[in-house]
């Protein structure tokens, strides 16, 4: 396990340096000159900035001095907002965008595994139907119509009830985070009960389960005990990827809802052609994304034995 | 008694074969007969294909059908819902005229009145129209000028006048006409007799609802009339049948213009990069080896790039210039990011069709690598690169959507429907329908394919077609 383990990390630390690299060319390639943005940059900014980040040299020196300062974990200072520094942006806007994704994919889990769970208990009978032909909604409608449905919904039910029952944006405290991570979470939560339905169904055929019904246990602990159990391992393989697809999903619910995540920094970022914190961002992202996909294997390989020693 | 038999060529002639009249069997059918025959049984992928051919029709054909063009302004109908063709009484341009003034009645109030009558006579000159709406009434004894509202709803009293016109600060004035963005719906005018300073508690309100209109320059200007119309005769307005967005622009052609940058993207860029990724994944699966290692890592590490991230990086890298639409650099990032995918998936099945017996037995018989590829590899992924390529469709017309959605996509004016539906969602409360139909839209294509998808997948998989 811990061959196993240490393994994955390797692979993670290389792929998280060809991230690194490929936001370094891509943003070389952006056309326009990173201290030219006369907008939101003074004299003074401009050439402490071309100091530090040896603008005026070679390009292999610039990303060696760009990797050696990553490593030690500085991303720069933002090229539009005097005075503040990029690592700031993450560590301020960061934790609302993950606090926002794990309630969403907390939601998208128990959601997918419930009504996964109970498509198949009923397979081809009216629950079925109709959850799968919701599953079929969520997959083919697009987020941001969901996250304006979901706040016409708050304005139309805070109108009905005459008071504000959640906040219809915004950010602070738990029931400013409901709706968006409800909405963000919805698309996932469409993919994995497809998912958990198929994987109960392959599971129903098993020998296993035909094993313990010849032992005579009762439905219910076969459903729950054996069924089940074994049917949520692969919704657990899709959960890394679905980490990621649910952070950058974040966008649209944080412009839609003004939540003042991340996802919203870096599209302004982008907007402004913040170098630095487009980098930054970006980088850091990746790291994020590559560091959850390996904890999400490391999990599954605790759960099921049979990964980790192949 | 002997007869002489004269052979004939007949004789020597072979004897019919009896053998297919004993054989009880269908005719054989190719893998793709077979999977088309049970493609067609599916009824919701056969629908689902027939709305992709709908579409297609739709966004191919569908503007030489409606000609109107989707960057024209229909500034008479802005922010229309769908309805029918509308007509509009054609009108004489603006005239100024003077304030209408009863010289009989004091301009100002001898002192200071405690209270004031409310206003009486209260009504519109003419026919109110969206040009012009004339309110008139009788001068209010003592008053010093008075305060005209307007409000799209019915006022409850003193509350809920709505907009503030005029405060006109003269008593004897007896008419006011509102100009001001009149559109075809129900008004409600209030005036209230002032001091000319302070409003009293009396309040009239009047009912109107003025008439679409269109002044005889303005028809001229947009070619609705030739030179000898007159006003008052009625005009054939420019129809929208799914009305138009916030600049009065047609809806149905933009969303016939929109589909064809959206579908464009959702198709061509999945076709590129499935290509790609089945040379690569099947050129890594056919040496495998050291050269498969090294070239699937790469893919790899193309795979864990934060995707969204990077196609905005990558956007904004290829760089816009001013009057380019942005399609060519969103299609060429799609492609760079994507292909991995698909060629993991070749070349895992290259891998497994490499092991199967047929292919050891192709070999013995001295079929070539060429041979072998052509012939056997190919043909028995293509079910999973047509599975693949059906799927990679929605998940790039979604791709297109949320980049133009967040505005890093498509660049204005070109419309895309991930483009309108930004645009619709800032007025979705007001005019909902510039959001619907573009997202409508988009739910409808990428369900279709994801339903195709799913039929191709049950008719194209050997494992369902032995379970039968």
């Amino acid at each position: 396990m811990l061959r196993y383990t240490l393994g994955r990390l390797l692979s993670g630390i290389i792929t998280v340096w060809f991230i690194a690299t490929a936001t370094f060319l891509a943003m070389h390639a952006v056309p326009g000159d990173p201290l030219m943005n006369e907008k939101a940059t003074t004299a003074e900014i401009r050439e402490n900035l071309a100091r530090k980040y040896g603008l005026d040299r070679p390009l292999a020196e610039q990303y060696v001095i760009y990797l050696s300062n990553m490593i030690q974990g500085d991303f720069g200072i933002s090229f539009t907002q005097q005075n503040r520094r990029v690592n700031d942006i993450i560590k301020d806007h960061f934790p609302v965008s993950a606090a926002l994704g794990i309630l969403a994919i907390t939601f998208a889990a128990l959601g997918g595994i419930l009504w996964g769970a109970i498509t198949a208990l009923y397979r081809n009978q009216l629950p079925d139907i109709i959850i799968m032909f919701l599953v079929i909604l969520g997959i083919s409608v697009p987020s941001f119509v969901f996250a304006a449905l979901g706040q016409l919904l708050l304005v139309n039910l805070n109108q009905w009830f005459g008071t504000s029952i959640l906040p219809v944006a915004g950010w602070g405290t738990f029931s400013h985070m409901l709706m968006p991570s409800l909405v963000l979470g919805l698309g996932t939560m469409a993919l994995l009960t497809r998912l958990m339905r198929s994987s109960m169904l392959e599971v129903v055929n098993e020998d296993f389960i035909k094993t313990a019904k010849a032992k005579g246990l009762s439905p219910q602990r076969i459903f729950f005990k054996h069924q089940l159990r074994n049917a949520i391992l692969p919704v657990v393989t899709v959960l890394g990827p679905q980490i990621a697809a649910i952070t950058t999903g974040g966008f649209v619910v944080e412009l839609v809802f003004a939540i003042p995540g991340l996802g919203r920094y870096f599209v302004q970022a982008v907007q402004q052609l913040d170098y630095t914190v487009i980098m930054g961002t970006t980088v850091f992202y990746g790291a994020f994304l590559v560091l959850m996909v390996i904890l999400v294997d490391i999990i599954y390989g605790f759960i099921d034995p049979r990964v980790r020693l192949k | 008694m002997n007869t002489t038999r004269i052979l004939t060529e007949a004789d020597f002639a072979p004897a019919p074969s009896k053998e297919n009249l004993e054989q009880i069997t269908r005719p054989s059918l190719s893998y793709w007969e077979d999977a088309w025959i049970r493609l067609k049984k599916n009824t919701r992928a056969l629908i689902s294909l027939y709305l992709i051919i709908g579409l297609a029709f739709f966004t191919l054909v569908g503007p030489w059908i409606w000609t109107k063009d989707p960057a024209a302004q229909d500034l008479d109908q802005i922010s229309q819902a769908p309805a029918l063709p509308k007509t509009a009484l054609l009108v004489k341009d603006f005239e100024p005229s003077p304030t209408p003034i009863d010289i009989n009645h004091p301009s100002e109030p001898s002192g200071y009145p405690d209270a004031l009558d409310a206003v009486t006579n209260f009504t519109v000159q003419g026919t109110p129209t969206t040009q012009s709406v004339r309110l008139s009434w009788a001068p209010v004894n003592e008053a010093g000028g008075y305060s005209v509202y307007r409000s799209e709803s019915a006022p409850d009293g003193m509350l809920g006048l709505g907009l503030p016109l005029a405060s006109l600060t003269s008593g004897n004035i007896v008419g006011f006409e509102d100009r001001l963005n009149l559109k075809s719906q129900t008004y409600y005018y209030s005036i209230i007799p002032t001091d000319g300073f302070d409003e009293f508690d009396a309040v009239t309100t009047l009912e109107v609802s003025p008439q679409q209109s269109i002044t005889v320059s303005q028809a001229l200007e947009r070619q609705l009339i030739d030179g000898d119309d007159r006003p008052g005769q009625t005009v054939q307005l420019a129809f929208h049948p799914l009305g138009t967005d916030y600049l009065g622009r047609d809806m149905l052609a933009r969303l016939m213009q929109g589909a064809r940058v959206s579908l464009f993207i959702g198709v061509v860029a999945p076709l590129i990069y499935v290509l790609f990724g089945v040379f690569y994944g099947g050129f890594a699966g056919y040496l495998g080896g050291t050269i498969d290692q090294i070239l699937m890592r790469f893919a790899d590490f193309v795979v864990a790039l934060p995707f969204l991230l990077f196609m905005i990086l990558f956007k904004i890298a290829f760089g816009i210039g001013p009057g380019e639409s942005g399609v060519l650099p969103m299609l060429i990032a799609l492609i760079l990011l994507l292909w991995p995918a698909t060629a993991r998936l070749v070349r895992g099945q290259v891998l497994r069709i490499r092991e199967q017996g047929y292919i050891e037995a192709a070999r013995l018989l001295g079929g070539g690598p060429s041979y072998l590829i052509a012939r056997h590899i190919i043909p028995n992924t293509m079910g999973v690169i047509l599975v693949t390529l059906t799927f990679a469709v929605p998940s790039a017309i979604f791709t297109e959507a949320f980049l133009s959605f967040i505005g890093m996509g498509v660049a204005p004016p070109t419309p895309s429907w991930g483009s309108m539906c930004n645009e619709g969602v800032k007025t979705m409360l007001s005019h909902p329908h510039e959001l619907f139909f573009p997202a409508l839209f988009i739910s409808i294509t990428v369900l279709a394919f994801n339903l195709l998808g799913d039929g191709l997948t049950e008719a194209l998989d050997s494992k369902m077609r032995s379970k039968e």
